[in-house]
């Protein structure tokens, strides 16, 4: 809301941004966006458009880069990868607490477990969990940081489509809780509209669209306003949307088949 | 048409077994106590040979000659006492090796600057066989304790580095990565990315170190020794006495199998994080 009305300090303000990894041409071209605190900002964009390479750039894991610009971010910053990047080597408490300095680490790191799901897993070895646990488990690892921002790399991308709408689930819970400033990074169109609160896409290293989801309520795919706003992001993206194009196999001509 | 497929093991059975079969290409199930058999194998051989009289005995005596030596020679002390001081040699050789190669492999992979001028050095010595250095090491340090723990040492070392240092290098630089957006200090980078990631390089190493600290002992105590297994060797080598010989063969392979069985059980701790080995 901020970044439209200016009525509060925002907790992201990038200006100018301009990345670029070879003479040719920049990835990032110009950017500007501004998260407001507690806003969860969705940003979609096709392979190469400059969305990891922004999220990097906010991150700060972009040195060597050539670029200009300027960023703000604020001091308290966690990242979630695509990967969980639990270290392979530690206990799952012990990758949540790693690098926190605060009094009673292991008791908020148990907390934050429980928080995510996977109580009573404290002394599991990462590869003893599935996919969907060790990114529950890399979300308490930016949580029990409290952060006001959190980066999120397409964080779902490896996982299947069910677990997926769990974390979908979680991740909106654990943010109205945490109430952290939000970027996610995503490809998938559905995700990005189930979770945010404001829609951007990147085009060519420039903000081409941004928008506010006022879908009030629960978010159903059901909703013909869902549909509408999922056609108008997927054109925004360059993408044909055949879905609802006449001609395909319904599903009542898979019912038959399987009925036979 | 169940018939014409195999049969299941247990006719009798009311569960029914019935699958297709194919015909098996790898190597099968593992025989029980297969290592060993090849052992006893040799041994019979050994045991008949010198029984029958094939085997001469000017030129290895029979096992049972050998057994009543090495009984003679527990008795009154001297296997111990070369045992110890061979054992002692190893382990301070090793145990310098292990230390000068971790940090050297540490200086290496953690800074350019250390790399530069570490890294280079290693690899001619590498390049070197230890014993090659032998004549040189006599003539700088003479031919008491402190030639052999320093040829040990400089057998130990380069296998510690060269496997730690690689182990360094291919941590993910994601793991590192990470780190940075947590905010950890360098040491707690070191502590807990590092030098667990580190770990697996360093253990392999270590089972190469341990082998070369042996080579390098029995080189160094049959070259110029006055105690130990291998002076022990030596003399008898001089009079002939082949069951001596072969009772401090058998000694260095028990410290060899000993000393292997330990990394092993050390790796087996210190790993426990791997699937490899946890399934």
């Amino acid at each position: 809301m901020a970044s439209h009305t200016g009525e509060l300090t925002p907790a992201v303000r990038v200006k100018d941004l301009h990345r670029s990894f070879n003479k040719a041409g920049g990835v990032l071209n110009g950017l500007d966006l501004d998260i407001a605190p507690g806003e969860f900002v969705a940003l979609l964009g096709r392979s190469g458009s400059g969305k990891s390479t922004l999220l990097r750039a906010l991150a700060g894991l972009d040195r060597g880069v050539t670029g200009t610009g300027r960023i703000e971010v604020p001091e308290k910053v966690s990242v979630v990868f695509q990967d969980s990047r639990l270290l392979p080597w530690k206990r799952l408490l012990d990758n949540v607490t790693l690098g926190l300095r605060v009094a009673n680490a292991a008791e908020r790191g148990v907390q934050a477990l429980a928080e995510v799901g996977v109580a009573g897993r404290e002394k599991a070895w990462p590869h003893e969990l599935s996919g969907g646990e060790q990114q529950r488990a890399a979300l308490a690892r930016s949580l029990v940081r409290d952060p006001e921002l959190l980066l999120a790399d397409e964080p779902f991308g490896a996982l299947d489509a069910l677990t997926r709408i769990r974390m979908h689930t979680l991740l909106r819970k654990l943010c109205e809780v945490h109430q952290p400033a939000v970027l996610l990074v995503t490809h998938d169109v559905d995700e990005a509209i189930v979770l945010a609160d404001r829609v951007i896409v990147l085009d060519d290293g420039v903000v081409r669209h941004d928008a506010r989801i006022d879908i009030h309520g629960r978010r159903s795919q059901a909703d013909p306003a869902f549909a509408r706003l999922r056609a108008q992001l997927l054109t925004e993206l360059g993408v044909e949307d055949d879905h609802d194009a006449p001609g395909r196999p319904t599903r009542a001509h898979l019912d038959e088949r399987a009925a036979s | 048409m169940t018939a014409t497929l195999t049969a299941p093991s247990r006719p009798a059975a009311a569960v029914e077994d019935v699958r297709p079969v194919r015909r098996r290409l790898g190597p099968g199930k593992p025989i029980r106590f297969g290592g060993l058999i090849g052992i006893a194998v040799l041994l019979a051989i050994w045991i008949v040979g010198s029984a029958t009289g094939l085997i001469d005995e000017r030129n290895l005596s029979a096992p049972w000659t050998v057994v009543t030596t090495a009984e003679t020679l527990i008795e009154n002390g001297r296997l111990q006492e070369s045992l110890i001081t061979s054992g002692i040699r190893a382990a301070i050789g090793l145990g310098l090796g292990v230390v000068v190669g971790i940090v050297l492999a540490l200086l290496s992979g953690l800074s350019r600057i250390g790399e530069t001028l570490i890294d280079g050095p290693v690899q001619v010595k590498r390049s070197i066989p230890t014993l090659a250095l032998i004549p040189l090491l006599l003539l700088w340090f003479g031919i008491g304790e402190p030639f052999k723990i320093l040829t040990i040492a400089l057998a130990v070392f380069v296998p510690i580095y060269i496997h730690t240092h690689n182990g360094l290098r291919t941590i993910e630089g994601r793991y590192a990565e990470l780190a940075e957006t947590l905010g950890v200090t360098r040491w707690e980078f070191i502590r807990h990315v590092v030098l667990p990631g580190a770990m697996p390089g360093f253990l392999l190493g270590l089972r190469f170190a341990v082998t070369s600290s042996l080579l390098a002992l029995v080189v160094v105590e049959v070259i110029n020794a006055t105690s130990g297994i291998g002076h022990m060797i030596t003399l008898a080598s001089n009079y002939g006495q082949t069951d001596i010989i072969v009772v401090g063969l058998v000694v260095y392979a028990l410290l060899g199998v000993t000393a292997d069985a330990a990394v092993r059980l050390i790796e087996r701790k210190a790993l426990s994080w791997r699937r490899t080995l946890a399934s």
